[in-house]
């Protein structure tokens, strides 16, 4: 059976929900007649017609506040961020107004604003970002990082049926790098659960989006070293998996927390202090974090290298930690 | 001048350990002399504990919930001013701790902040680990220090691995110096149940009472006594004390009835030092207080000096004092006889362990109306059940006897 990719898969999870619920509609700068900036709606406005396949102005404010309208009034749409960076100039509307309606009116907002985030693309400042803690930081929303074609496809799935609004960061580099085998039946991935990518024992890896991956090429390399990784992919981060977070440290009592967004304030931040809080007695050494460090994404392909963590970064510190 | 030594006093004959729960005042404090300046749990009480000399708390040794041996140095009284001085003094400081180790400790411990290492990093002279490394400890019972030479570790720090193996190696559980009994194989029990670890007063009693047995020759006798002379008495200075704010109750008869039969018997009022049979002079009779978290004997001091109306008095202060833990050591120490009260919900009578390293223990039991024949003739009187456990090494039936016919006849004559 043919490999699907990450970006497919995302395609296909869209496409089917499109088939089998009428009230599923997309919207988006450039998602109709030119099929989306990277191609995920290609074919839908032919398949689906002009009223649910939605040419938008530019204008992420208006596209997010239409669908919430729509929502509002029973539909299920799909907002399309060109690139997840501009996803701010929508802040307002979904962190004031999307995620404020069910506490507010009981109103559920059932709309996904979705789009491609992350760098080593050398795409800039403007295009590579990692936006998912300013949504993190605000209850009422659901936020999901996936990493694989499956989860790709099983996420957006979910996150098209779920009750409320979901922001779904898709991670642009994996678009096409990523691919594999899909079960023909229809499946959704839960929001809120973890992944076991690789099982170890000495050293918990909890990361998510494309650093699954490094973590799983930096494990491979440790592995000759005898230092044996468990590589944790979150796959959510609002609702993040606790439990399995927790024990994964509670076997490994190490911990290296891994993301690609910049440090302060970024996700690691928040597992630091859970485990701190929550399982502290298990720890066997420091809790590491490896981020971006607090600047802008650079351009310049040598500091966007230096800039993403990389697989060195993981095995100098993993070796730190497991000798310490 | 020298700096003062504080350490962790004795607060009982069989204490050899203590717990500092609080420290109430901070390292550069200034301090009074007699100024409260800790508060610690042993076995028998918990208690504040008086600064002994005034100036600056320089050195804090022991932190809040550690438990070291008696005598251990737990801080260090200095001179105003000269807390920053220090370097030659803080040498000292690994010296006067390591001079008692925990008992368990391989002496290897206390070379450990030697001449390298300068004064500086002393206070980190403990074992380096980890949160997860002193659970592991913690549940099996091992005490880090043992571990401290086998650390692979950055810096010798002792790491989960290290741990684990040691265990695997068979590592040798933390000594209970004073575990009466050989430990016995971990019971298991079918069904569902909880495990609750003894606390020290618990752990201490039990001890002590495994010892008694072991070390006296117990024998009992039982004697029935007509109280109601004593009764009367009671009902009739019963609110003659209330007006000096002293509550009556049957207790103290009983203490000043044992007293007079021990002045008459004075071999119940001993110990026995091997193959020496010491009589003391003092009379000091210790009253089993039972506390909703165990049981502790206040000793009511010089008995034998006090009229009726004292012994009431030091009951009464005593007891409240027992039960809101703010008994001094000294009072609870120095007994030389023991009244316990297994009467007090209901018993008829107990046989009671002695107390250590005294030789008789008198119980109560509780004080009822009863049909008893007097001259042929049936009359309800109240009835109470005394009971000596005594040391047959040292005391003979016929004595121990006689010892409780004259508590009997003081009771049964009481003048009101």
């Amino acid at each position: 059976m043919a490999l699907t990719t990450y970006i497919e898969a995302i395609k296909q999870g869209i496409w089917e929900e499109m088939t089998s619920d009428e009230r599923v509609f997309i919207l988006g700068e450039d998602v109709g007649v030119y099929g989306g900036a990277f191609k995920v709606t290609a074919g839908m406005l032919e398949e689906f017609g002009e009223g649910r396949v939605i040419d938008t102005p530019i204008s992420e404010s208006a596209i997010v506040g239409a669908a919430i309208g729509a929502a509002m009034m029973g539909m299920r749409p799909i907002a399309e961020m060109q690139f997840a960076d501009f996803i701010s100039c929508a802040f307002d509307q979904i962190t004031n107004f999307a995620a404020k309606c069910r506490y507010r009116w009981g109103a559920g907002i059932p709309i996904v604003v979705r789009g491609p985030s992350g760098g080593g693309v050398h795409g800039g400042p403007f295009h590579s970002q990692n936006p998912e803690m300013y949504f993190v930081h605000t209850p009422g929303l659901k936020v999901v990082c996936p990493s694989t074609a499956y989860d790709a496809k099983g996420l957006i799935k979910a996150a098209i049926r779920d009750p409320d609004p979901v922001i779904y960061f898709e991670h642009k580099f994996l678009y096409r790098r990523i691919k594999e085998e899909l079960p023909t039946e229809d499946y959704t991935v839960p929001i809120g659960k973890a992944a076991i990518r690789r099982s170890g024992s000495d050293i918990s890896v909890i990361t998510y989006g494309a650093m699954v991956f490094l973590a799983l090429d930096a494990a491979k390399e440790l592995e000759k070293e005898g230092i044996d990784l468990e590589v944790m992919d979150l796959r959510s981060l609002l609702p993040y998996d606790k439990e399995a977070v927790l024990e994964s440290v509670k076997k490994t009592n190490k911990v290296i927390l891994l993301h690609e967004d910049t440090r302060t304030g970024g996700f690691a931040g928040e597992l630091a202090a859970t485990i701190a809080d929550e399982a502290f007695e298990y720890l066997d050494g420091p809790v590491r974090r490896i981020t971006a460090p607090d600047t802008p994404v650079p351009y310049s392909p040598p500091l966007e290298e230096f800039f993403l963590p990389k697989v060195s970064d993981i095995v100098r510190v993993a070796r730190d930690l497991n000798a310490f | 001048m020298p700096d003062t030594k504080v350490i962790m006093p004795q607060m009982g004959e069989s204490i050899f350990e203590g717990t500092l729960t609080r420290w109430l005042k901070n390292k550069g404090d200034q301090i009074e002399r007699d100024e409260p300046l800790f508060e610690i749990s042993t076995d028998k009480v918990d208690s504040e504990i008086p600064a002994p000399a005034s100036g600056v708390l320089k050195e804090v040794l022991v932190e809040e919930g550690q438990t070291v041996e008696i005598n251990t140095v737990v801080a260090l009284i200095g001179e105003a001013g000269d807390s920053t001085q220090a370097p030659q003094d803080q040498t000292e400081e690994p010296t006067t701790k390591d001079s008692t180790p925990a008992p368990d400790a391989p002496p290897e411990v206390v070379r450990a902040p030697a001449a390298t290492t300068a004064a500086a990093s002393v206070r980190d002279a403990s074992v380096r680990s980890s949160p997860l490394v002193r659970r592991i400890a913690r549940e099996h019972g091992i005490d880090i220090a043992t571990l401290s030479d086998k650390g692979t570790g950055v810096g010798g720090r002792i790491t989960k691995r290290d741990i684990l193996s040691y265990i695997e190696q068979g590592a040798p559980k933390k000594a209970a110096p004073t575990q009466a009994t050989p430990a016995a194989p971990a019971l298991t029990f079918k069904g569902p149940h909880e495990r609750q670890k003894m606390t020290g007063m618990r752990k201490s009693i039990a001890e002590h009472m495994v010892t008694s047995r072991r070390t006296s020759a117990h024998v009992a006798t039982l004697f029935e006594v007509d109280c109601s002379a004593l009764m009367k008495a009671r009902a009739k200075l019963k609110p003659e004390f209330e007006r000096s704010g002293v509550k009556l109750t049957v207790t103290p008869f009983f203490i000043q009835a044992a007293v007079r039969a021990i002045q008459m018997f004075p071999i119940v009022n001993s110990s026995l030092d091997g193959d020496t049979i010491v009589y003391k002079r003092d009379i000091n009779v210790g009253i089993a207080v039972a506390l909703d978290w165990g049981l502790i004997v206040p000793v009511v001091k010089n008995a034998d000096e006090k009229n009726l109306l004292g012994l009431a008095r030091s009951l009464n202060d005593l007891g409240e004092r027992a039960r809101t833990k703010k008994l001094k050591p000294e009072e609870v120490q120095d007994g030389t006889f023991t009244i316990t009260n297994p009467g007090n919900f209901g018993g008829l009578f107990g046989i009671p362990i002695i107390n250590q390293p005294q030789v008789a223990i008198l119980g109560l039991g509780g004080i009822q109306k009863r049909a008893v024949v007097i001259d042929d003739a049936i009359a309800i009187r109240p009835m109470v059940y005394l009971s000596l456990s005594f040391d047959h090494r040292t005391i003979d039936g016929a004595v121990a006897d006689q010892f409780m016919a004259e508590i009997k006849r003081t009771l049964e004559n009481w003048e009101a």
